[in-house]
């Protein structure tokens, strides 16, 4: 029987479609409403028809100019119809040049027309596929303009197909600045605006406040053009406040939201403009709450997550507004991906900067577990999500001693940074690490039998800046007041060409915190003589290179207090005192215009006079002929060095035999 | 502030400006009535300040009873109790340190529920020593002059109360230990509290924002109550006579529409469900009933809709109706006896009604003692005699000019007759047949039942000889044509059920049933009443 129905299918649509390509219009067109008539709601024949190849006579029959506008506009709609089907069909279009052709078309065919209005809609249908053939319409002036009128001018339907289509398109800092050109803001304000007593029409918004939100988006310029654009008696702003309230259909409302909130971190709008104190942030908090369905909820905490990133005071206000945080811990439990990415990310940013709100996000019902569940979620980006919200936490350093340790979260992170992480996670992961590798935090030993050291050198090694920054500044925090051993295998394990390398990074702050490093391991008096027999000649090497090199000050004051700490060690004293060269330039440190140098020099000096340790006499002896008495002397006698004169009395007072 | 200008706005194009005519004293407009549109100030006032009674001792109130101050046990030696040395050491060293120290004030009403979302707000002015506030709701009946410990704490701490504390920020729900609810609130904050009676919730907010709901579940009848227990505590209370700081608008637009597609949605069952039909019913009902009669018949022609009246019957009622809204009653009665014989002899107070009526288009100019004088159609007024002839003429105009802009387009103004000049003789004679007639209707009242309605009525009507420019009177308002309606539709029904049909139309039934529905429900403490806006209903 099935095959039956199949094979009638065939016999009968073979003839229609064989005159699709007759010379005859009558016979054309004929076919042309049958093959209409066929595919409309049926997937299948829409199959067995784009199979049978009839989509490039359909596109010659809707593009050729000289033709029957009817035949024209019946082959248009058949080709919205195909565009209506599955994505295979979709793609099958696209493949045969369907988006160009209708784009082309667009071009010429008169504003208005029922012809116009059957291409948009079909253009529409295709770029609502994904990914959507952007390439198919150019960022040319005078295609845009045409399409920004019609999206003003035109037939409803016409207008909605239009702006959809150009929602999807725009996609990069090009596209937004032509559409703003072309005069879209304009056009997408008029979408925006509800006559009174009317019901809004979220057909009509949604794909306003897509394009609107598309344009916005990260751009300054675009987004000021569209804070001065006005419809009627009204700016965007003040139409999109009026799509927030609570009357509103919730995704019309989270869309608005969404655009204001673009809006304001592209600068346009200050972060305490009423329109976001009152208008967007109270909406989001609202469509995070139970009431509301999972996706709703899940791009609402999304949105938050991105107005607060930042500003302080939004954290505050969004901490306090509609039991936010009980919501989103309601969230984080929803089963999909996006929902719990949301509610992670919403967390991340309103912990980012105030300690109370961190507390009150730990304080939240059992969060922690899911924060550690998140971790190990299989979904790239909810593990991401869930390491941001981390990060954010681990700013805390009441929660770095009791509920980070509790709850362990040092296991599933490392474990999530060891299996190839993406550069994005491994970027937040690892400052996650840096956080949690400060001093006081109990998780630092057991990260450190799990291979911490290893993988933060690998860090190191790392193209990306930041991430050598993060390898070397949480190496330098486990490497603070650690012990021996632990000091022993992080220089071990880094080797001293990294460490040269990484001296000379292009990043100062890579550099800055290489030096940190050096000076942590060269901490204690027994670390230092024993790292320094070792590694002196590696260690004063690193150090001359420093301080002949062309560094900023605060660089060379970091290789000063290496020195100092060198100083500090009992035999580790006689590794500079032999370096003249090292003496010399002490001397003229003493002297520099930058007084944070002097003190640093200072600390190097006073540590290698002190009486009472043996060789102190010869020491002062060499250092008084080198002439470093008489730098001590004029630095007393300077009055810009006023604040170092009691550290000057100090030094001096150990040379008591020459003065 | 933007929000505020946008509420404002909203609240004074919903309502016309046919209330703020109604209104007596219209300059200063009552901003709790436009909130709370739907609730019935003489059955369920609103609370408007703080109860000068209902309030523990140590509350002071001032400002028309809208700052409220702690003044605790220490306002002079009188109220100090007497006690021996140490235990005055003891009581002094206690007060203002214990929660026995807490002091509650009442508002003079509890909430009613036809507000649908009620909502106050609270300016700390001063947190005091140590800021011990308490705002929120309790129920009527609490004791707040009880033994220390019981009855005398901040909401929240007694039975059916609930209060929002600002020292740590919880709430506390009729117990001694609090909820974490939100943050804590000192001087220069304003906390709003809302009661949702639809929901049956309560939520709060801090300098505008909302912190979402504290309570659920919450009894009617709740009075809006503010606790404080150290001294130097002062709030001010803004009960809505001045503008909130929150949008309060944004949350009765949403239960507005959530109502109403409640009602939308509201499922019928099936041997109902023939709404075509019905509505088609009403209609052609609707139109028969008020004789609109080349309407009723293109309806039912479209709709196939019976019309169970003759069409002789219909325009009969048509014409009659058409001569009282044009102001000639006297006509019209004549008219009524000649096509109903019996039938105003039977209704002796409809009667009476419509020759008040004429009584007072005899004033207004439009109608003159019809049995007599109708034939020759000359209008006379008493205003010609009273030397301002131009008056007289310039009033009828204006009336003209008014019926034709404010009447049902099946109705065309009726003419008024030619208003030219009579003579004097002619006038003083109609004067003297007005006065006569004036006579007549006051020997029918004696005849009638003495009751108010007559008696008012009739008294309103001759106030009018008094003033020699009746239509700037204080009772002015009788001669505008909109009140001719009110008899036409007394006219109508009586003529309606003299024939055996329905005195009223079953659209106005279904109405005035909704209506009532509307005031049940209020009275139920069912708090979706005050947002089933019924003219909005019906104007869709």
């Amino acid at each position: 029987m099935q095959q039956f129905t199949v094979f009638m299918d065939i016999e009968s649509s073979r003839s229609y479609i064989d005159e699709l390509y007759s010379s005859d219009a009558v016979k054309v067109m004929e076919a042309l409403v049958t093959l209409k008539n066929s595919v409309i709601g049926s997937n299948r024949q829409k199959s067995s028809v784009i199979s049978q190849g009839v989509v490039p006579r359909l596109l010659q029959l809707m593009s050729e100019e000289s033709l029957d506008p009817n035949i024209r506009l019946e082959a248009t709609i058949t080709i919205g119809s195909l565009a209506k089907g599955t994505p295979e069909n979709i793609e099958s279009l696209i493949e045969k040049g369907t988006a160009t052709a209708l784009v082309e078309m667009l071009k010429t065919v008169p504003l208005g027309s029922k012809l116009a209005e059957a291409a948009l809609c079909a253009l529409r249908s295709i770029f609502s596929h994904k990914p959507a053939p952007v390439d198919a319409l150019p960022a040319d002036m005078r295609l845009l303009t045409r399409l920004t009128q019609i999206a003003r001018e035109d037939s409803q339907e016409a207008r909605t197909s239009v702006i959809r289509v150009l929602a999807v398109w725009c996609s990069g800092t090009v596209e937004q600045e032509a559409l703003t050109c072309a005069g879209a803001c304009s056009a997408a304000a008029a979408m925006l605006v509800v006559p009174p007593r009317s019901v809004p029409s979220p057909s009509r918004l949604v794909p306003a406040l897509e394009l609107l939100a598309a344009m916005c988006f990260k751009n300054p310029n675009v987004a000021q053009v569209a804070l001065n654009t006005r419809h009627g008696d009204k700016s965007i702003p003040e139409l999109l406040m009026c799509l927030v309230s609570r009357d509103k259909p919730l995704v019309v409302a989270l869309k608005a939201a969404k655009c204001l909130t673009f809006l304001q971190r592209a600068g346009a709008l200050p972060a305490d403009d009423s329109r976001i104190v009152f208008g967007a942030l109270p909406c989001l908090a609202r469509l995070c709450t139970k009431e509301n369905t999972e996706d709703i909820r899940a791009s609402a905490a999304e949105v938050l997550a991105y107005l607060t990133e930042v500003d302080t005071s939004l954290q505050r206000l969004a901490a306090i507004s509609n039991h936010l945080m009980s919501s989103l811990a309601d969230i984080v439990n929803c089963q999909s991906a996006a929902a719990k990415q949301g509610a992670f990310k919403c967390f991340a940013s309103l912990g980012a900067n105030d300690e109370d709100i961190r507390k009150m996000i730990i304080e939240t019902h059992g969060l922690m577990v899911h924060v550690v569940n998140g971790l190990n979620n299989p979904d790239p980006c909810v593990s991401l999500a869930a390491v941001r919200c981390l990060h954010s936490l681990s700013r805390s350093v009441q929660q770095l001693r009791t509920t980070f340790q509790d709850h362990a979260v040092w296991k599933p992170l490392m474990q999530l940074l060891n299996d190839s992480p993406g550069p994005e996670l491994l970027n937040v992961g690892s400052s996650t690490l840096c956080n949690l590798l400060l001093e006081f935090s109990p998780a630092k030993e057991p990260m450190l039998d799990q291979g911490a050291v290893e993988m933060l050198c690998n860090l190191t090694k790392m193209s990306d800046p930041a991430l050598r920054l993060n390898g070397i500044w949480a190496l330098m925090n486990m490497a603070f007041q650690a012990e021996q051993k632990v000091k022993q295998r992080i220089l071990c394990c880094l080797g001293t060409e990294q460490m040269f390398r990484l001296l000379g990074d292009s990043d100062t702050r890579v550099i800055m915190k290489m030096l940190g490093l050096l000076r942590n391991l060269l901490s204690t008096r027994q670390h230092i003589d024993a790292i320094m027999s070792e590694y002196s000649s590696q260690v004063m090497q690193a150090v001359i290179v420093v301080l002949e090199g062309s560094y900023p000050a605060e660089v060379k004051e970091q290789a000063l207090c290496i020195l100092g700490n060198i100083g500090d060690g009992e035999k580790s004293k006689d590794l500079i005192m032999a370096n003249e060269d090292v003496l010399r330039k002490l001397v003229d440190y003493l002297a520099h215009p930058e007084s944070k140098l002097q003190e640093a020099a200072l600390f190097v000096a006073g540590n290698l006079v002190w009486r009472g340790e043996a060789g102190a006499a010869a020491r002062q002896q060499r250092l008084a002929d080198l002439g470093v008495l008489r730098a001590l002397k004029l630095l007393r006698a300077s009055h810009h060095a006023a604040h170092l004169h009691d550290k000057v009395k100090t030094a001096l007072a150990q040379f008591n035999e020459f003065t | 502030m933007k929000l505020r200008k946008s509420e404002m706005a909203a609240i004074g194009s919903g309502r016309g400006t046919m209330d703020s005519q109604n209104q007596v004293q219209s300059d200063t407009v009552d901003r709790l009535k436009l909130l709370y549109p739907n609730v019935n100030e003489e059955e369920t006032p609103l609370p408007r300040a703080w109860s000068t009674k209902d309030k523990f001792s140590y509350i002071g109130l001032s400002q028309n009873n809208l700052r409220v101050h702690y003044k605790g046990g220490t306002q002079g030696p009188g109220r100090r109790p007497h006690l021996p040395y140490l235990h005055l050491r003891l009581w002094m060293y206690r007060h203002g340190k214990t929660h026995r120290d807490a002091a509650s004030v009442r508002a003079t009403h509890p909430i009613p529920a036809a507000c649908g979302l009620y909502y106050f707000e609270v300016r700390i002015v001063s947190k005091g020593r140590d800021g011990y506030m308490g705002i929120g709701l309790s129920a009527h009946g609490v004791n707040m002059n009880r033994l220390p410990g019981v009855g005398r704490f901040p909401p929240g701490w007694d039975k059916h109360s609930y209060g929002y504390h600002g020292d740590d920020g919880h709430s506390f729900c009729s117990s001694g230990t609090g909820q974490p609810y939100g943050p804590t609130f000192t001087t220069g904050d304003v906390i709003g509290c809302g009661v949702n009676l639809v929901d049956n919730t309560c939520f709060y907010t801090k300098n505008g924002h909302h912190l979402g709901i504290a309570f659920r579940g919450l009894p009617p009848n709740l009075y809006p109550t503010v606790g404080l227990q150290t001294p130097g505590e002062v709030v001010d209370t803004n009960f809505g006579q001045q503008p909130f700081v929150f949008d309060i608008e944004d949350m009765l637009k949403e239960l507005r529409a959530r109502t109403r597609v409640a009602i939308d949605e509201f499922p019928l069952p099936d041997e109902q469900g023939q709404w075509q039909q019905v509505l088609h019913r009403m209609v052609s009902t609707y139109l028969v009933h008020h004789g609109y009669c080349s309407t009723a018949q293109a309806f039912s022609r479209a709709t196939g809709q019976p019309i169970d009246e003759d069409i002789a019957s219909i325009k009969n009622r048509q014409r009659v109706s058409k001569l009282v809204l044009a102001g000639r009653v006297g006509e019209a009665v004549e008219t009524t006896r000649r096509l109903w014989p019996g039938l105003l002899e039977r209704d002796p107070d409809l009667l009476f009604l419509l020759k008040c009526r004429q009584f007072v288009e005899m004033v207004n100019g439009t109608d003159c003692e019809a049995s007599e004088d109708g034939a020759n159609g000359v209008a006379t007024s008493v205003i010609s005699h009273t030397g301002r002839p131009h008056k007289r003429s310039n009033g009828v105009a204006a009336d003209a000019a008014e019926e034709g802009g404010g009447r049902d387009v099946d109705m065309a103004p009726a003419a008024n007759g030619d208003h030219e000049e009579a003579d004097a003789s002619s006038q003083r004679a109609s004067v003297e047949r007005m006065l006569a007639f004036g006579r007549e209707l006051y020997a029918m009242s004696q005849k009638l039942s003495q009751d108010l309605y007559h008696k008012s009525m009739l008294e309103d009507a001759f106030s009018l000889l008094a003033y020699s420019n009746p239509w700037d009177s204080p009772v002015g308002w009788q001669l505008e044509p909109v009140r001719r309606e009110a008899v036409c539709d007394a006219l109508n029904s009586a003529i309606l059920e003299s024939q055996g049909m329905q005195w009223s139309s079953p659209v106005e039934a279904c109405v005035s049933h909704a209506r009532s529905l509307l005031r049940r429900m209020s009275r139920a403490a069912l708090g979706a009443c005050a947002f089933a806006d019924l003219s909005a209903l019906l104007a869709r």
